[in-house]
């Protein structure tokens, strides 16, 4: 990648978007990782971490070197539909619970749950290789990962805004996997649905914004236009749960 | 196969939301390539169609919800 062509004046909407989804994304797995080490053990527990990273960083590389033979407009559509999906997704859930229609999420409650249910599994003493903990925590690293991959890739590819969008992501692991090893605990105080409305609603704008350059639509004041696409959904969805609310007080 | 269907829920919370939203990016794709509207036009369909989907969906699943808990009454 030249890393002199990339506009670093643009760079700080994919760049903030990347750290906030994947500072969601990293709390939950860190979570499982912290469970599955205090419970079962920290060697299962870090190896099933690091397999759990290695794979995901084999499929970016493999992924990474294909994803420039595609013809740029099919990667709009591809990726906008994709982050159009994944965003709505996350702005939907955050809105419902916004609006007290769902619960919210709990990091120390899952750290309990998820530590109860490894205990219940542990048997007796703790063992110097452990495949569930291993397993607790490969599969929480992949998962989640999996997610921040989607989005860093959906971001970053379709505007060669791939670097302060991976930048972005690896910032934000790198600061929940600090404060994890620092608290020693799940970090319950991220406000975690407040990051999901805002990461949904910067997600949601990229994929609108990224489907109709795929389809050859010229965006008023071009990239400029991401802006004002997330100031609509985000007053939309803000008057939404306002009158969700109001309706049930 | 439980890992695909967990890859698969990144994208498909709510299947029917997920479904109208296909639809009005695809409407608003053959609008396009149709020239049965200016380009503005396609642009005001995707914009405006996604926003009201997503609305829609929320007011009447947050309504469902609510209408369930209060049948149910305070436990």
């Amino acid at each position: 990648m030249n890393i002199q062509a990339i506009d670093w004046l643009h760079a700080g909407p994919p760049m903030a978007a990347g750290f906030l989804a994947s500072l969601v994304e990293a709390v939950e797995a860190m979570t499982l990782v912290l469970a599955a080490g205090s419970v079962r053990g920290w060697r299962s527990a870090l190896l099933g971490a690091a397999a759990g990273v290695l794979l995901l960083v084999t499929v970016v590389a493999i992924f990474g070197k294909t994803i420039g033979l595609v013809p740029i407009e099919l990667l709009q559509v591809v990726v906008g539909t994709l982050l159009v999906l994944f965003g709505i997704r996350w702005l939907r859930k955050a809105m419902l619970r916004w609006a007290g229609a769902i619960e919210l999420r709990d990091e120390d409650a899952l750290f309990a749950a998820e530590t109860r249910a490894l205990a219940a599994r542990a048997g007796s003493a703790r063992r110097r290789w452990d495949p569930t903990a291993f397993l607790t925590a490969f599969k929480a690293i992949l998962l989640e990962g999996t997610e921040v991959v989607i989005i860093v890739i959906g971001l970053g590819a379709a505007g060669n805004r791939l670097l302060p969008a991976s930048i972005g992501a690896a910032a934000a692991c790198l600061v929940v996997i600090a404060a994890g090893a620092f608290l020693y605990r799940p970090l319950a105080r991220v406000p975690e649905n407040a990051l999901k409305f805002a990461v949904g609603v910067m997600v949601s704008a990229f994929g609108l914004f990224w489907f109709g350059e795929g389809l050859g639509l010229h965006w008023p004041y071009g990239d400029a236009a991401i802006l004002a696409l997330m100031l609509i959904l985000l007053a939309c969805s803000a008057l939404a749960v306002t009158s969700i609310r109001r309706s049930c007080s | 196969m439980s890992l695909f269907r967990r890859v698969l829920a990144l994208f498909f919370d709510d299947g029917s939301l997920a479904l109208v939203i296909l639809g009005v990016l695809v409407a608003a794709g053959l609008l396009k390539h149709a020239s049965v509207t200016s380009s503005r036009g396609a642009m005001v369909l995707l914009v405006a169609g996604t926003v009201a989907a997503l609305v829609e969906n929320v007011v009447r699943t947050a309504r469902r919800n609510m209408n369930q808990n209060n049948r149910m009454g305070p436990s």
